[in-house]
């Protein structure tokens, strides 16, 4: 296994604006099999992430808009490199607070210096968040204009502290004035609805995002109230699975600043509140050159909370040339070049259910769509986990001050589509 | 393209990228790559004056100014020179980019890289670990075939290197060197084996990468480590893990005998081979024992377990590869679930998840059949992932849920994505085949879609029907001639194709129709598809055979007109059918036969999963993906009939374990067992088993699962103090009085910088753990009396004894050609410094060889590196002609053989001198009891255990001999021993304390291996260089 070979930056024009290599230098004209792959495919969501080369293995991966083409030599898994490729874009995410073009170009020594830290030989050396930060400091305005003055620099010259101990994931010495400790539950339904408004599927997946800044070695265990909700989990480095195998309870020295803590499923046992209905009616007259769009949102199940973020968006059939729609709340928007019509609808009043209707019209002489199309919904739901899943307490040790502690509840919408 | 380029000449950072992008597209055009030349070398000037400038600031951005042209791809090679000069720079962030530059190009100017060589070499021994590591790293990089003795001699030094952190390094370089030039693969091997010994968990996965990429065949290396590595496993970083989760899963496979019970493989027909008659018979002998598990084999999966947890999609896939491949079925289960969760990751992740789980479930339904629903395909999923969720949700369609299945095919049906829609329609297809109640359903089904309005579903509705049919030997006749009619409507070639076809292998039971259709293809003929037009000559000459009265004239006019087709292939066919069907003089026997050759019964077509053939693939592999055998891929090997040898995974234990007193092991054990997640169910067992055990080693492999764990404890148990911290952070209560004991003792001992820092860092997790426990009162007392405990322990048996023996040997200090006629020699006396306990004491004897009085005779200016002290001797007034006296001072080396370099002065000149001790004179003898040198002995193992092979004539291997060797070359003291093949000898250093525990046991034949244990492992490893020819020479 040689793993990474060579990566490149491609942007969404097909420019390959950065290449770095880790071995022998790979020509780019490597990546021509890559863009005659896109070309067949019809977007860039169908690219293959793994395409085979006279002699090379191309791994990619797409993330907001550009791509991270690896080149490979041998047998490798290829989770493991779209796994790596995606913790380089979130680093670079972390680093330039996006992971853009723009961002990469503009910081191209520092990109530079990280991949050459991250990866050894093609093998992931150091990917911790706060290893690297001591390593390389992020950019920072304030820095630069001192480094420029003083001529120090952005690159540390010790090991970090991390990189040998058992906890690799937090670096040493961190102090703070205001130490603080920051929980978000995050629930997400998932849900496919059918015609009639019955549930096909229906699942939640959480997340708890955690935002620690706390001084010192701070030992936390976070414990619930109905631990028993979590079906399937995975946890951060950092949290010690025998204890939540004997007790449930997460404990664990935290990183330094925003991770996530774990993922979660909850178990499927469990019937799933649908927090909204749609009411709707999507038809198409045959031979006409119009069709009818009607739809309504309701609150269902909210558990007394306001929803609000709501969202609808439609990808409307191709043959559809415009909309003429009035809403009674909130925007819409409708794009004749990609046919998705995207309505704002924002907080559900229940005296005044939100809906959107009007007339399609659609390319003369085609024949009529076959099918109506999906409603994929979001919205938001503040100060409440769907699951019903409660934080009990927090308790810090190892440290002697207090720190403050905060939890949040967010439910929203995964990946929660209507069928019409 | 000039002019561009010229323009972007003007332009600095990140403005120039349009312009790349422009290049990039363009195909190398010679112009375009002219004018950039050009324009580089008026650019280039400038950036050799700036890395010529004294400043660091103006070298600095000359080099973030290169390393974004490298970051284009673009061509600084010419810069090397001017580059290389920096490689020294003092300030680290020049240093790190000349890093990135030289790596880049090195190989392509060898000549100029080899200027760098030097500076690499002396940061090797640079004592910053990050300078030393990152020095190695480089070194390793530049792949210049010249420097690979240098390579290699660097590697061997950093993988004995203290810290961890260099010796991972020294783990990625293996793979450098052995791709630079493989010859080196039996020394590379060399230290892949001692690496793999390491018990850093930071080396583990590095050193695993290296012995899969230079010796995947060499399994015997891993036996030993075998358990260690199982254990390790949980905490080693997560990259490490998939690599070494991968590779235990070969080994498991050759090792180990299957789980997987005789009934099991039936069901599934996974091992055809077992069937094969030779077999049977050992098959029943097989049966009539019980199979039990080999508890390594059970550890494996035991361990590997809780990683199915892990946030890394790599680390869960690794998992269940394992777990499907050698893994009892039945357990197997658990996997399911961790791999439906990866299916919320992103596309990429997704892809290759369903890929494995479509392979998965076309062999064991009854896995991912809970989870059938997380399958359902939602409109914004990308086609590539909808049609692998087509292919499990097929592979699990069952007598219970195809309704369930039906009805969710018939929306996707319908999906805007066309090229789903088709999929779905070759899926209900296979449904039908495959679930005999549903094939009605799914037919008629198919036939409502032929009136579909788009045509790529008519299209795949007629091919799959077409297949159907074909299974099915029922009378289809409304079906078929509703398909007859579509002919007039449907343009797709492979659909009119398959209709024709239908309606020639039919044409009986559709007598009215085929003759008429035949009549309308002979007209369409000329303007058709040529797949098209095979059918309809097929069709031709089946309705030839069959009624010849109707259509014999139709099919003369279309076998005339493929006469002169444009493709040669159906001029081919057209012949070899003409002469088949029509009679003429000349046909041959064959004719006769042409209706049997045309309308013979033809085999159905099997509908089969494309997965089909790709679990002879390992899951989780870039080969499985692609469904080819990806370059390097190590196949998994079959299950041996027979285990091989179990034993050969024992570690050996030391031999010292025998002797150890039960209450010191009873603490080592306790002590040891909570290191390991899994430990706690065999807390009762571990301690009397490890008794048994160790009184013979051989045997811990048949005492089944607690003796394996025993051992695997007290292997634990030696780890060094790096090690236990790594393990801390992890557990509370009861280890960290052991841990803080370690720590307390180590910190005494050890004064170097890494060591130093590790302990701080142990010190203040242990300290968080601490309070962290439930038991946080009584711990911190029990802390403490340990402490006071082990400190007066390591008191007693560090107790210095007198010299045994004191070399006479004088060494030159100043001779009396450049003393100007005084001399001066010096040796060590071997006796405890009077000025201080960390000086070495030295005496010197001065003489006057002149014919003069020499006066005032006393040391002049020191030049001693950081942390040296020196005592100096009083001043000598004045020496006598032909006289001579002694005087004694101290030096405290600090433990290193740095050399003391001062001015010896008389009243009138000064004379530079140096004196540099042999490692052998930084040690004090020890007295110690054969029982405490073991115990020490089984605290220094790993890291700080060096040791060699030496050969030597047998009567140089008496023990007398050995110890006058010995004492010749190292202040040490003898430890009375039990046993005649074995010498030992202890010293501490002067400086630090250190133990030094030499070892020479004697091995048959004429070897003997010499063994240093000590925590100062650079002047361990220098002692023994010195020892080593010593002790083999006659």
């Amino acid at each position: 296994m040689k793993m990474i070979h060579s990566l490149f930056l491609i942007n969404c024009s097909g420019d390959i604006f950065l290449e770095k290599h880790w071995k022998s230098v790979v020509s780019q004209s490597v990546c021509d099999y890559f863009f005659e792959a896109q070309e067949k495919a019809a977007d860039v969501e169908n690219v293959p992430p793994v395409i085979s080369t006279p002699h090379h293995y191309l791994i990619s991966i797409y993330r907001d808009k550009l791509f991270f083409v690896s080149v490979i030599q041998t047998e490798v898994p290829p989770l493991f490199v779209i796994e790596f490729l995606h913790r380089v874009a979130d680093t670079f995410q972390d680093y330039f607070g996006e992971c853009s073009e723009a961002a990469i170009k503009d910081n191209v020594v520092i990109v530079y210096e990280l991949l050459e830290e991250m990866l050894d030989n093609g093998f992931p050396l150091a990917t911790e968040s706060n290893i690297l930060k001591e390593l390389i400091k992020p950019p920072t305005i304030l820095r630069s204009v001192v480094n420029s003055i003083t001529g120090s620099s952005n690159v540390g010259d010790t090991l970090p502290t991390g990189q040998l101990s058992n906890i690799p994931w937090r670096r040493a010495g961190v102090k703070y004035t205001n130490n603080e400790a920051y929980f978000d539950v995050v629930e997400e339904i998932d849900a496919i609805i059918d015609k009639s408004g019955s549930t096909v599927f229906a699942e939640i997946q959480g997340v708890i995002d955690a935002c620690i800044k706390l001084s010192g070695m701070p030992d936390l265990s976070l414990s619930f109230m109905n631990p028993r909700l979590l079906d399937d989990v995975s946890f951060h480095p950092c949290i010690r699975f025998k204890r939540w195998e004997s007790e449930r309870i997460l404990s664990f020295i935290p990183p330094d600043g925003n991770f996530r803590l774990i993922s979660y499923r909850v178990s499927s046992q469990n019937l799933v509140a649908i927090p909204v209905y749609v009411k709707h009616s999507i038809s198409f007259k045959e031979n006409s050159s119009c069709g009818r769009f009607d739809i309504t949102i309701g609150p269902k199940q909210n558990m007394g909370k306001t929803i609000e973020g709501i969202t609808v968006t439609v990808h409307m059939p191709k043959v559809v040339l415009n909309m003429n729609l009035t809403t009674t709340q909130g925007s819409y928007t409708f794009d004749p070049v990609t046919k998705v019509l995207t309505w704002d609808v924002g907080k559900i009043t229940p005296q005044k259910l939100p809906s959107l209707k009007g007339l399609v019209n659609l390319q003369s002489g085609a024949p009529k769509p076959e099918e109506n199309p999906s409603l994929n919904i979001q919205f938001k739901i503040q100060q409440l986990a769907i699951s019903g899943l409660k934080v009990n307490r927090l308790d810090m040790y190892g440290e002697k001050y207090k720190p403050f502690k905060g939890v949040k509840y967010v439910t929203k919408a995964g990946k929660f589509q209507v069928r019409t | 393209m000039s002019s561009n380029s010229f323009s972007y000449n003007e332009q600095s950072g990140g403005g120039e990228a349009t312009e790349l992008g422009q290049e990039a597209t363009s195909t190398i055009s010679p112009s375009g790559a002219f004018g950039l030349f050009s324009s580089d070398l008026k650019k280039n000037e400038d950036l050799k004056q700036m890395l010529e400038s004294n400043k660091d600031s103006a070298k600095l951005d000359a080099m973030k100014r290169i390393v974004g042209m490298i970051a284009k791809g673009k061509n600084a090679s010419e810069l090397f020179p001017a580059v290389v000069k920096n490689v020294a720079s003092k300030n680290i962030e020049i240093k790190k980019l000349v890093y990135v530059y030289l790596v880049r190009y090195a190989e392509e100017q060898q000549d100029l890289a080899l200027l760098s060589i030097s500076t690499f070499q002396r940061a090797l021994k640079d004592p910053n670990q990050l300078i030393r590591a990152s020095a190695l790293r480089v070194l390793s990089s530049i792949r210049v075939p010249i420097i690979v003795p240098i390579m290699m001699l660097a590697i061997k030094e950093a993988s004995a290197d203290l810290s961890p952190y260099v010796r991972k390094n020294a783990a990625h370089a293996i793979q450098k060197l052995y791709s630079l030039d493989p010859e080196q693969k039996e020394m590379l091997i060399e230290v892949i084996e001692k690496l793999l010994k390491d018990k850093s968990t930071l080396v583990a996965g590095s050193v695993v990468m290296a012995f899969e990429e230079v010796c995947p065949d060499r399994i015997d290396l891993i036996h030993k480590n075998y358990r260690k590595l199982c254990n390790l496993l949980v905490d080693v970083e997560e990259w490490g893990q998939v690599v070494i989760i991968h590779m235990l899963t070969r080994y498991a496979r050759t090792q180990f005998v299957s789980p997987w019970k005789e009934g099991d493989e039936l069901e599934d027909n996974e091992k055809n081979f077992y069937e094969s008659d030779d077999d049977q018979k050992e098959k029943t002998d097989k049966r009539k024992k019980p199979y039990t598990m080999d508890p390594d084999h059970r550890l494996l999966i035991r361990n590997t377990k809780p990683l199915l947890q892990s946030r890394n999609a790599a680390v869960v896939m690794a998992v269940a590869q394992l777990y499907w491949h050698i893994s009892p079925k039945s357990e197997a289960g658990i996997i399911s679930k961790s791999l439906v969760r990866l299916l919320r990751s992103n596309r990429e992740v997704q892809y290759i998840v369903l890929q494995n789980i479509a392979t998965m479930s076309i062999q064991r339904k009854g896995m991912f059949e809970p989870y059938l629903k997380s399958f359902y395909v939602r409109s914004t999923d990308p086609t590539m992932i909808k049609t692998l969720k087509l292919e499990i949700l097929t592979n699990l369609a069952n007598e219970a849920n195809i309704s369930t299945l039906l009805r969710e095919f018939q929306t996707y049906v319908k999906s805007q994505d066309k090229q789903f829609a088709a999929a779905t329609i070759q899926t209900i297809g296979r449904c039908a085949t495959n679930i005999v109640e549903v094939t009605d359903t799914c037919l008629n089904g198919l036939v409502c879609l032929l009136s579909n309005r788009d045509e790529i579903v008519v299209a795949e509705s007629v091919v799959v029907i077409k297949k159907l049919l074909q299974m099915q030997p029922v009378q289809h006749g409304e079906i078929i001639k509703h398909m007859a009619k579509l002919l007039d409507s449907i343009t797709v070639p492979v659909a009119r194709a398959s209709i024709l076809w239908l309606i020639g292998e039919n044409c009986e039971r559709v007598p009215k129709i085929a003759p008429d259709v035949l009549r309308k293809m002979a007209k369409s003929f000329t303007s058709e598809d040529d797949l098209v037009k095979l059918q309809i000559l097929n069709l031709g000459a089946k309705l030839y055979l069959t009624n010849s009265k109707q259509t014999k004239l139709l099919t003369q006019y279309i076998l005339n007109l493929g006469k002169y087709d444009q493709n040669y292939d159906i001029r081919d066919r057209t012949r070899f059918i003409r002469q088949l069907i029509v009679p003429n003089e000349k046909s041959g026997a064959l004719s006769k036969y042409a209706k049997k050759i045309f309308l013979a019964q033809k085999p159905a077509p099997l509908l089969e999963s494309p997965f089909k053939d790709r679990d002879h693939f390992q899951l989780g592999t870039l080969s499985h993906t692609l469904n080819i055998k990806a370059t390097g891929y190590l196949e998994l090997s079959n299950w041996p009939e027979v285990a091989p040898d179990p034993s050969v995974r024992n570690v050996e234990v030391i031999e010292l374990a025998k002797e150890w007193t039960p209450a010191g092991k009873a603490k080592q054990e306790n002590s040891a067992k909570k290191f390991y997640s899994e430990s706690e169910e065999e807390e009762d067992s571990s301690d009397s088993s490890s008794d048994s055990e160790s009184e013979s080693g051989s045997e811990s492999g048949e005492q089944g699962e607690s003796g394996e764990e025993g051992d695997s404890n007290e292997d634990s148990s030696e780890d060094s103090s790096s090690e236990q911290d790594s393990e801390s952070g992890r557990e509370s209560g009861l280890e960290n009085k052991r841990t803080a004991k370690r720590n307390s003792k180590a910190k005494g001992k050890s004064d170097s910088e890494d060591g130093e820092k590790e302990n701080e860092k142990s010190k203040t997790s242990d300290s968080s753990n601490a309070e962290s426990s439930s038991i946080e009162d009584s711990s911190s007392d029990s802390e403490s009396e340990s402490e006071s405990e082990s400190e007066s322990e390591s008191r007693k048996v560090t107790q210095v004894s007198t010299p045994v023996f004191v070399p006479t040997k004088t060494h030159v200090l100043l001779h009396r050609m450049s003393g100007k006629g005084l001399a001066a020699h010096y040796f060590f006396p071997r006796q405890p410094c009077i000025f201080g306990d960390k000086m070495v004491s030295i005496q010197i004897t001065l003489n006057n060889t002149t014919d003069q009085k020499i006066e005032n005779i006393h040391i002049g200016e020191k030049k001693l590196p950081i942390g040296l002290k020196m005592h100096v001797f009083n001043p000598i007034d004045s020496l006598e002609p032909e006289g001579s006296i002694t005087v004694s001072m101290g030096i405290d080396f600090c433990d290193s053989t740095q050399t003391a370099s001062f001015q010896l002065c008389t009243k009138d000149d000064c004379f530079s001198v140096n004196i540099q001790p042999p490692v052998g004179e930084l040690l004090l003898p020890v007295a110690m009891s054969e029982k405490d040198f073991k115990k020490e002995q089984g605290m220094l193992t790993g890291m700080n255990e060096t040791s060699a092979v030496i050969i030597a004539a047998p009567q140089n291997f008496t023990p007398s001999v050995i110890f006058q060797k010995v004492v010749n070359i190292a202040n040490v003291g003898a430890v009375p021993s039990g046993q005649d093949n074995i010498n030992r000898f202890a010293a501490k250093t002067v400086h630090s304390g250190s133990l030094m525990l030499v070892t020479v046991e004697l091995k048959e034949g004429s070897t003997a291996q010499l063994i240093i244990n000590t925590e100062k492992t650079v002047i361990g490893s220098v002692l023994l260089r010195e020892l080593k020819p010593v002790l083999s020479q006659g």
